[in-house]
C-alpha cells in the first residue's frame, strides 16, 4: 500500500510538473483493490476493431441460421428482414437516399462490432447467454445474408478480424481533428 | 441591472410584435405594480370574488412525511414515455419542460434513455473495474468511492437525439417537453476520473477508454482519455441525493457538455485501450448522417442551443396582454453569452435577460417581456455561447443533413401563436 501511494504521489507530482490536469492535483485514499487478469476476464467482453479480444471458437452461417430461427427471428424477422425490431440485412446502395436503410450490411463499419454486440446484448431477453461458438455462428449468418462473406466461410478470431465491411469508409471522424466544428 | 424604478424607457419596444426591453423584468415585479406597466394590459381584470376562509384553514393539515411528494394537484406533471415495440425498458421518457421552471430538473422528472431497462443493482455487490493499459488493474466498491474527494457542478445532460423529430419534413405537434425533453439539468456530485485513473497507473499515451454499464445491454461507448482526465466524474449524487436507479444508481459516468449516451449509466468497467472500440452505439447509432450518404462519427459536444419553454406547445395564452417569454439556453462548449428572442418569426430580434448564475455547460434561464396584441406571432429564441458559436437555423441543418430525423439538432425552435391563444410547432 505504501509503495503504491508513493508511486501515486510521484505520478501526481509528474502530472503537476507537466502542467496538465488540475483534477490530478487531488489525491484519493488509494482504496482500489488490485485484481488479476484471470479474475477480471469474465467482464472483459469488448472486442477491438483489430480483433483483439475475440475469443476461441468458431461458427458458420448454416449453424447460425439454426440459432437465429429459434432465438432471433421473433424480433428481427425472417432472414434479418426486421420487424418488429431492427432490420439487419440489406439497404446497400441506399445511404445517399433520404429514406436510407441502415443495417449491418449497409452501414456498420466493423464486423467485430457484430460479434461484440450480439455477445453482450442479445438475445434481448437473455443477454450473455450464448456460447462463443453460437455468437460466431450468428455473426457468420448475418454477414453471409448481407453478402459480405460466403455461405461456407467459417468465422473465428482470425477470419472475423479480416472481414472488410462495405461501409468501412462511410464515416467522417470528428474527434479529435474536428471536435469544434 | 441597477434600475430601481420603472421609467418610460422600461416599456421601450425593442423588437417587432411587442417585445419589450428586458429591463422590465430585471427591475422586478414590485416596481411594475402601480406604474404605467399595468396599462400594458389591454384587458382589465374582472372584479374578484368575495374572499372566504378555506377549509384547509379550519383544521390541522397532514403530518410530516419521510419522503416528500408533489401536491396531488400537480399529479399530471409527469414524464412522457416512449418505447420500442416488444422490448419493455428500451426507449425514452421526456422531461416536461413546459410545466417546469428554473434550471434544475427534479430527479423524478429527469429524462431517461435505456437500452435494456433499469437494472436493480445492489450497491454492495457492484464493482467498478479499471483495467487495460494501466499499471495496476483495480476494482472499487461503492463504499470505496464514497470516501474519495468529490466535485459538485450544476450541468446539463442532453441526449444526442433530443429534438431530432424537428428535422422531419413536418413539424411534430406535441408538448414542448416531448419535442425537447431528452435534456435535463442537475447538480452532479462525484469523484474526478483523473484520480481513479492515476491510481490505476493509466498509460497516458493510450488515448481511449471503453466505458461499459452494468445494464442488460452492457451499453458501451469509447471515451477519449483526454476527456476523462479533464472534467469527467464518476457521479454518485444527483441534486443532493444518491442517483436514482434510472439515472445510473449506484454510479454513472458524467461527461460535461457531451452527448448523453456517453455518460454511461450503472458504470461497471473502464478499459484503457489504444483506439476506439467501435461499439454498436458509436457506429450504427449516434452517428450523424449527411445528405451525401456519409456519416459524422464521434460528434461529442452538444452545441449551443435554446428553446422557449413558455409560451410553448402544451400551454395556451389566456388573452392579449403582458407575458413573460422564458426558456432555457445551454452549450456543451461553455457558457451562454447571449440569448436573443423574436416575436415576428425571426425578422427582428432583441436580447433577453439571463438569470444568474450563468454556468458553463449548464442550463441558463432567459426571460423577455412581451405584450401580445392578440394578433399573429411566431416566437423564437437564438442562443450564442462564449466561444462565439451561434445557434443555427433548422434550414441550415437540413441543408447539411437532409430533412429527416437526426442527432445533434440544435436548430432554432419556432412557436406559432394563434389568435385563440393556441400554440403550435412551426418551421420558420
Amino acid at each position: 500500500m505504501s509503495s503504491r501511494n508513493a508511486r501515486l504521489r510521484a505520478m501526481v507530482a509528474m502530472a503537476a510538473t507537466l502542467g496538465g490536469i488540475h483534477a490530478a492535483a487531488q489525491q484519493g485514499p488509494g482504496l482500489g483493490q488490485p485484481i488479476s487478469a484471470a479474475d477480471l476476464a469474465p467482464w472483459d467482453i469488448s472486442i477491438q476493431p483489430t480483433g483483439a479480444g475475440l475469443p476461441a471458437g468458431s461458427g458458420t452461417a448454416a449453424k447460425g441460421a439454426e440459432i437465429y430461427s429459434v432465438k432471433c427471428i421473433a424480433c428481427h424477422g425472417e432472414k434479418g428482414a426486421g420487424q418488429p425490431n431492427d432490420r439487419l440485412v440489406g439497404g446497400q446502395g441506399t445511404l445517399t437516399e433520404l429514406a436510407q436503410v441502415r443495417t449491418i450490411g449497409s452501414f456498420w463499419p466493423n464486423a467485430t462490432t457484430v460479434f461484440d454486440y450480439i455477445r453482450r446484448a442479445m438475445p434481448f431477453q437473455a443477454p450473455e447467454s450464448l456460447t462463443n461458438d453460437e455468437v460466431y455462428a450468428l455473426t457468420a449468418y448475418l454477414l453471409a445474408l448481407n453478402g459480405i462473406i460466403k455461405e461456407g466461410d467459417e468465422m473465428n478470431a482470425r477470419t472475423l478480424a479480416r472481414v472488410r465491411m462495405p461501409n468501412r469508409d462511410g464515416f467522417v471522424v470528428m474527434y479529435p481533428e474536428r471536435a469544434q466544428r | 441591472m441597477s434600475d430601481t424604478t420603472l421609467t418610460n424607457s422600461s416599456l421601450e419596444v425593442v423588437a417587432g410584435n411587442g417585445l419589450l426591453h428586458r429591463r422590465l423584468f430585471l427591475t422586478g415585479g414590485a416596481a411594475l405594480a402601480g406604474t404605467a406597466g399595468l396599462s400594458l394590459l389591454t384587458a382589465r381584470p374582472v372584479g374578484a370574488e368575495p374572499l372566504e376562509i378555506p377549509p384547509w384553514m379550519r383544521a390541522p393539515g397532514a403530518a410530516m412525511s419521510a419522503y416528500g411528494q408533489p401536491s396531488r394537484f400537480e399529479a399530471d406533471v409527469q414524464r412522457v414515455t416512449g418505447g420500442t415495440p416488444n422490448v419493455v425498458g428500451s426507449g425514452v421518457s421526456f422531461t416536461p419542460h413546459h410545466r417546469l421552471h428554473g434550471t434544475i430538473t427534479p430527479n423524478s422528472l429527469h429524462f431517461e434513455r435505456h437500452h435494456s431497462g433499469v437494472p436493480a443493482i445492489d450497491p454492495d455487490q457492484h464493482r467498478l473495474l479499471i483495467h487495460g493499459a494501466v499499471q495496476r488493474p483495480l476494482t472499487f466498491t461503492v463504499d470505496n468511492l464514497l470516501r474519495y474527494p468529490t466535485v459538485t457542478r450544476i450541468q446539463f445532460l442532453e441526449c444526442a437525439g433530443n429534438s431530432g423529430q424537428n428535422l422531419n419534413p413536418q413539424p411534430p405537434q406535441a408538448p414542448c417537453g416531448v419535442i425537447h425533453g431528452l435534456m435535463s439539468c442537475s447538480e452532479w456530485t462525484g469523484v474526478p476520473l483523473a484520480i481513479l485513473l492515476e491510481e490505476a497507473g493509466v498509460d497516458r499515451s493510450a488515448g481511449w477508454v471503453l466505458a461499459e454499464g452494468a445494464d442488460a445491454a452492457a451499453m458501451s461507448r469509447s471515451i477519449p482519455l483526454e476527456k476523462l482526465m479533464d472534467d469527467a466524474i464518476v457521479a454518485l449524487y444527483q441534486n443532493g441525493e444518491r442517483l436514482r436507479p434510472e439515472n445510473g444508481y449506484p454510479m454513472r459516468l458524467f461527461l460535461p457538455g457531451w452527448e448523453g449516451n456517453m455518460s454511461v449509466k450503472w458504470l461497471r468497467r473502464l478499459k484503457v485501450v489504444s483506439e476506439a472500440t467501435m461499439t454498436r452505439d458509436e457506429t450504427s447509432h449516434y452517428t450523424d448522417v449527411l445528405l451525401n450518404g456519409k456519416a459524422l462519427m464521434f460528434t461529442y459536444p452538444m452545441h449551443v442551443k435554446s428553446v422557449i419553454t413558455s409560451p410553448s406547445t402544451g400551454l395556451a395564452l389566456q388573452g392579449p396582454g403582458l407575458y413573460e417569454i422564458t426558456g432555457l439556453a445551454w452549450s456543451g462548449l461553455g457558457k451562454i453569452a447571449r440569448v436573443e428572442v423574436s416575436a415576428d418569426g425571426g425578422r427582428t430580434w432583441a436580447d433577453a435577460a439571463l438569470s444568474e448564475p450563468v454556468l458553463s455547460k449548464s442550463f441558463t434561464r432567459f426571460r423577455m417581456p412581451w405584450r401580445w396584441s392578440g394578433g399573429p406571432a411566431v416566437l423564437m429564441s437564438r442562443a450564442i455561447d462564449d466561444t462565439g458559436a451561434v445557434q443555427p437555423t433548422r434550414a441550415s441543418l437540413v441543408r447539411e443533413h437532409g430533412e429527416r430525423q437526426n442527432y445533434h439538432n440544435n436548430g432554432i425552435q419556432a412557436w406559432n401563436i394563434a389568435a385563440s391563444g393556441e400554440i403550435s410547432n412551426v418551421f420558420a
